[in-house]
């Protein structure tokens, strides 16, 4: 066996790719989470809907984005597979196991937590990714900014207004002044409507307690799998792992569909 | 102070490897406090022995929580509700009168049950032999002050060291992971200057023996470490990840 | 009959013998050796450095040990450290010194060659298990860290804080660990040696029972190695394992292997007391304690009662009332007598009826008053002028947690009483056996070809065994006396072709043993195996024990003698012999044990003298202490054992040209 295949079917390195797959998606929830916040910007929209498109045209976003597709694809198969393999190392279970006398609940419960994250990233694609990208739902809007006072109005196109690109920028002027006019794919109006939904609403809530709990463990996991344990440091990756990842970031992301429901 | 307890007991009964097994409940009266787990049994055996049954065959030899030969899976948990000691001595203070207690043994795939509560653990020690050790031949070591040692690393490889191979690790690990019990011999080893000459080869031999005896893979849910009567820490796995990862991406050999 | 015991020792002065020996022994040639095959029977600190060394040798060796692998053997269990003359401290160690303190502590009841070897290889040890990875103790400049033991006035004790008998253990364990991956060693987990195989006056192998399966097997062997520890579970309640026994040597004995000084055992004086009928067995507490702990016992009697009685907690008993009785008879002493010394004098004073717990035999090692000293000294490093009392104890016993802690944790874990607020109860054990099979200087008991190491031999340690020496003397076997002295026999052997296990001898063995263990099924009685162990603990115990006397010693004998007709008649062993019966692995091993407590009770009769562990009352001074006989009992008892539990005494003659004899005093 080649060395790279012997290293990547061995247990250490299976997790250490689960590790580094896992820290890379933290990383993607940061930058997520970060464009996201522009949802709560009041401009109808129009900074979101910028920046929907840039992420999924600007190229090296796009060559990061299938590096992405492809982890979290790995991290879920992977995972699924190791808790299958792990299952089978206990052929014939204990009666009564007192699991909670010996660790936490939540890093006994990886792969549930993780398919719980896996059907929510499914649902939460074909809403707004898949239907972005290759659907016909979703309408364009044009923005109008006042170039002079910046008051900004926006205005729907019909629904079978279509253009070449995504995003399309001019300037015209009219009587009551010059505007920047920026007619775009408006995916913000899509989150807005569904987010309307409160079975939609519950289940992202719900959802983002699975990705709490998932990283309350998982990140501290990762390092520890990748060997970083050390007394001066993981007091820091502790904090960073709780409060960053497993309270912070979830309830950013809870906080949105919660927001237009109540808008 | 001494009591006395009345108790049920659930254990687990196989008459051989390839019996089935099931549960068996026993009541025990008067069982005094002061008797140590395996001293509980003692009565018991007895009991039913007198009475013309087969005495339930469990592992156990130095009863003084250092052989390693011990191992019961106690209410859910190895060696028992108590941290840090082995179940020769886990003592019945730590019970309640009338208490139901379930005894089963060690349950993994490399650990196979023999008989009744006995398992065999034979694979432990084919992962010493794949490379728990240093390779030097008796009658030619200089002497013993020539290699200077600091202290911390000599403390914590002893700490490393104090590991007895009982197995609970493997026991309480929900994926019956061998990390600990590996990762303990290789950080033994690792933190010592006689160790130095094959510690990429260690790590990766001992890793890949581990993996063909089929234990799982560890999840860092800290069962183990919390378990072990010996407290082996967490840090020692995370030393045998850097080592592995280091060894394999940067010994020469393909 | 004499003549029947050759102890072999090589010429010269005592200085060069060994290494003389050493450059003229004869060899095996590497590519004999791999057609030579060695049965080693135990895998302890002699057995698994044995066979360690051994193989790496070239040698084909088998391991068999009864435990589910080797690294449980009970070498695993000794606490405080083991000795080498290093002379790492600059005290004044040295080769002689070691020797010196080893004869004297054994009573002048040790051969000096074999002794002088002892402490001449014990460096060699260190640097060996060193350069093996054992992590010893050490002081902060890297180099190792040594502390002192009892019978000694240097500090010549290495350590890996109170598991040193574990890390050697796993020390030698990886060697032979590394050797059964390379193939040079097969091992043979839970099976137990039931008999050896002797053809024309040779040990040609042995038969093992597989534990799993109760299969019988038949192993050649061109030599046989016991290491197989000592018989302390003779007494039932121990510091052995549970599972430690005599069954190897005995069976080696009754084929004519001659059994040595039995009635030298090892009582430890700092023991956990038995608590109760249900005891299976005793946990030792370090010697190292007796630094620090003070052993008393009330005074007077009424405090004793109410002690036991419960009435009363130790604390409330007034200084003035408590008799600290080793510092008030042996003040130059004090608390650090020898084993054999504090454990009868504990012994006196709980037959003199102060003993302090429910069962009366206990005292307390208290450790109050250095606690106090202890905290005193930290005020005073700290600065503090006037502490108050609490803080002094607090600061002590931050002092004495520090040092003893893991001793502390495991006392109060098994008696469930706090040992830094209350004194510790102690009462002594019985933890090691100096007698054992005789061997000569080689090693090789009087059957050729087969040979005993560590504590399974008698040689080394004479009536006492001090502190630290037993692991010391466990690896000199395995590693550096036997792979020299192994090839004087077998290079002699080099034309003996591996014996086929269907010879007829090999089928009589076999026929033997299943005839045993079919007897003992067939036995069906009504008793289990460890009533009749209990009984025969209590009988050794009670007369061959710490104190013994003629009176008391015949009495054992016949009541040993009863004890046994009534075990072949009535004991009961459930299950069959076909599958894991733990009963019947005991019900061997207790049969034995039967017999070997008649022979130990035999020899403590006909030693008419006391000495280390054996104190025959009618043999002491007038102040009680130990009378030893040179002039007629300056020899190796050495018994042969005829058909029908005989025994005839063989005489080996010590010979002390080195060592000017004293008598031992502590006052």
């Amino acid at each position: 066996m080649n060395w790279v295949t012997k290293m990547f079917s061995s247990s250490i390195g299976q997790k250490f790719i689960m590790a580094l797959t896992g820290l890379f998606l933290c990383s993607f929830l940061v930058i997520h989470m970060i464009g996201n916040l522009q949802l709560f910007k009041n401009d109808f929209g129009l900074a979101f809907n910028t920046y929907a498109v840039f992420m999924t045209t600007f190229p090296i976003i796009k060559v990061v984005s299938y590096l992405l597709y492809a982890s979290i694809l790995y991290h879920a198969f992977k995972g699924i597979s190791l808790v299958y393999k792990n299952n089978k190392a206990r052929p014939v279970k204990y009666a009564v196991q007192n699991g909670a006398a010996n660790s936490h609940w939540t890093s006994r419960s990886m792969g549930i937590l993780g398919t719980i994250i896996l059907v929510f990233i499914v649902v939460h694609m074909k809403n707004f990714w898949f239907e972005y990208k290759f659907g016909h739902e979703i309408g364009y809007t044009s923005y109008f900014t006042n170039m002079a006072t910046g008051e900004l109005k926006a205005e729907p196109m019909s629904a079978e207004y279509t253009q070449f690109n995504k995003i399309e920028e001019n300037i015209i002027s009219n009587e009551t002044g010059q505007y920047r006019v920026v007619v775009v794919k408006d995916l913000y109006k899509e989150v807005a409507t569904e987010f309307k939904e409160w079975w939609l609403v519950a289940l992202y809530v719900l959802c983002m307690f699975a990705v709490a709990f998932h990283l309350y463990h998982g990140f501290q996991s990762a390092f520890q799998t990748l060997g970083i344990n050390h007394s001066k440091y993981n007091g820091l990756i502790k904090f960073i792992g709780i409060w960053f990842f497993s309270v912070f970031i979830p309830a950013g992301f809870a906080a949105m569909p919660l927001y237009f429901f109540f808008k | 102070m001494e009591k006395n307890l009345n108790l049920n007991l659930k254990v687990w009964r196989q008459k051989n490897a390839e019996d089935k097994g099931g549960f068996q409940e026993y009541k025990l009266k008067d069982i005094s406090t002061d008797m140590s787990f395996l001293e509980m049994f003692d009565v018991l055996n007895e009991k039913l022995i007198v009475e013309g049954g087969d005495p339930i065959a469990f592992d156990h030899d130095c009863r003084e929580g250092i052989c390693g030969s011990c191992s019961m899976f106690i209410n859910g948990r190895p060696h028992g509700p108590k941290q840090g000691v082995t179940t020769c001595q886990l003592h019945m203070r730590s019970f309640n009168d009338g208490e139901t207690i379930v005894v089963e043994p060690w349950r993994a795939s490399a650990f196979p049950v023999i008989k009744d509560l006995v398992v065999n653990r034979s694979a432990f020690d084919r992962i010493i032999s794949a490379g728990g050790f240093v390779s030097v031949n008796i009658g030619n070591a200089q002497d013993a002050n020539s290699i200077l040692i600091p202290k911390v690393d000599a403390d914590e490889s002893f700490a490393a060291a104090a590991c007895i191979g009982c197995g609970a690790c493997v026991a309480a690990c929900k994926n019956a992971s061998a990390m600990l019990f590996v990762s303990a011999k290789v950080s033994q080893f690792a933190l010592l200057p006689q160790g130095q000459p094959e510690r990429k080869q260690r790590v990766l031999d001992m890793v890949a023996h581990m993996d063909e005896e089929g234990f799982g893979a560890c999840t860092n849910t800290g069962a183990c470490s919390a378990e072990c009567p010996k407290e082996i820490s967490l840090t020692h796995i995370a030393r045998m990840n850097r080592d592995y990862l280091t060894a394999e991406l940067s010994t020469e050999s393909k | 009959m004499t003549s029947k015991l050759d102890s072999k020792i090589p010429e010269g002065n005592l200085e060069q013998k060994w290494t003389k020996y050493q450059s003229s022994v004869p060899l095996v040639n590497p590519s004999n050796k791999r057609s030579l095959e060695i049965l080693i029977i135990g895998s302890g600190l002699a057995g698994a450095s044995a066979a360690a060394s051994l193989s790496e040798l070239g040698y084909k060796v088998k391991v068999f040990c009864f435990q589910d692998s080797a690294r449980r053997a009970h070498s695993i269990a000794a606490q405080g450290g083991i000795n080498a003359a290093k002379n790492y401290q600059n005290d004044g160690d040295s080769t002689y010194r070691l020797f010196y303190d080893t004869i004297k502590g054994g009573d002048y009841r040790s051969r000096e060659a074999n002794v002088y070897r002892l402490a001449s290889v014990s460096s060699n040890i260190i640097d060996q298990c060193v350069a093996s990875g054992v992590p010893f103790a050490r002081e902060y400049g890297g180099l190792l860290s040594n502390r002192s033991f009892g019978g000694t006035q240097v500090q010549r004790t290495f350590y890996a804080a109170g598991q040193t008998g574990q890390q050697l253990l796993l020390g030698a364990y990886s060697g032979l660990q590394r050797q059964v991956g390379m193939g040079n060693v097969k091992m043979y987990a839970r099976h137990e040696m039931q008999d050896v195989v002797n053809i024309d006056g040779v040990c040609r192998g042995i038969i093992a029972r597989d534990l799993t399966t109760g299969k019988l097997e038949r192993h050649f062997g061109h030599a046989v190695l016991l290491c197989t520890g000592g018989y302390g579970n003779v007494f039932y309640l121990s510091t052995n394992a549970m599972g430690s026994n005599v069954t190897a040597a005995w069976k080696a004995h009754k084929k004519g292997a001659m059994f040595a000084n039995p009635c030298f055992t090892q009582i430890h004086p700092t023991c956990i007391p038995v608590s109760g009928d249900h005891q299976s067995k005793l946990t030792l507490m370090s010697e190292s304690l007796r630094n620090d702990g003070r052993i008393w016992v009330p005074m007077k009697k009424e405090d004793a009662l109410a002690l036991r009685e419960n009435r009363i907690k130790p604390n409330d008993i007034k200084e003035e009332d408590r008799d600290y009785y080793l510092e008030r008879r042996y003040p130059a002493f004090g608390n650090l007598v020898p084993r054999d010394v504090a454990s009868r004098a504990a012994k006196e004073r709980c037959d003199a009826g102060f003993g302090v717990n429910k069962t009366g035999e206990a005292v307390y090692l208290d450790f109050a008053f250095n606690t106090i000293r202890y905290g005193k000294m930290e005020a005073t490093k700290k600065n503090m002028h006037n502490p108050t009392d609490l803080q002094i104890v607090e600061m002590g016993r931050a002092v004495v947690k520090e040092k003893y802690g893991n001793l502390f944790d495991m006392y109060q874990q098994i008696t469930g009483v706090n040992p830094y607020e209350q004194p510790m109860m102690i009462y002594p054990a019985v933890h090691y056996t100096m007698g054992g099979l005789w061997v000569d200087y080689n090693l090789m008991t009087n059957i050729p070809g087969l040979y005993a190491l560590g504590e399974a031999n008698f040689s080394d340690h004479g009536a006492n065994r001090l502190g630290a020496s037993a692991l010391m003397q466990g690896l000199a076997d395995g590693y550096f006396v036997i792979p020299y002295t192994i090839g004087a026999y077998l290079s002699k052997e080099i034309m003996t072709k591996a014996i086929p296990t269907d010879h007829p001898a090999f089928e009589e063995a076999e026929n033997i043993v299943k005839a045993t263990i079919d007897e003992l099924m067939a036995i069906k009685g009504t008793k289990p195996v460890d009533h009749f162990h209990k009984r025969l603990g209590l009988i050794i115990w009670n007369q061959c024990g710490m104190a013994r006397n003629a009176e008391g010693l015949k009495k054992a004998i016949s009541d040993v003698q009863q004890l046994r007709a009534e075990f072949w008649s009535s004991v009961r062993i459930p299950g069959s012999a076909n599958e894991m019966n733990s009963e019947l692995e005991k019900a061997g091993r207790v049969a034995d044990f039967i017999e070997l407590g008649e022979l130990m009770c035999i020899d403590a009769l006909s030693r008419e003298e006391s000495c280390g562990g054996h104190f025959r009352e009618e043999h002491q001074t007038e102040e009680g202490e130990a009378l030893r006989n040179d002039v007629d009992y300056k020899y190796v008892a050495a018994w042969e054992y005829f058909a029908g539990n005989n025994w005839e005494l063989h005489k080996e003659e010590l010979i002390y040209e080195n060592i000017k004899i004293a008598q031992r005093s502590y006052k």
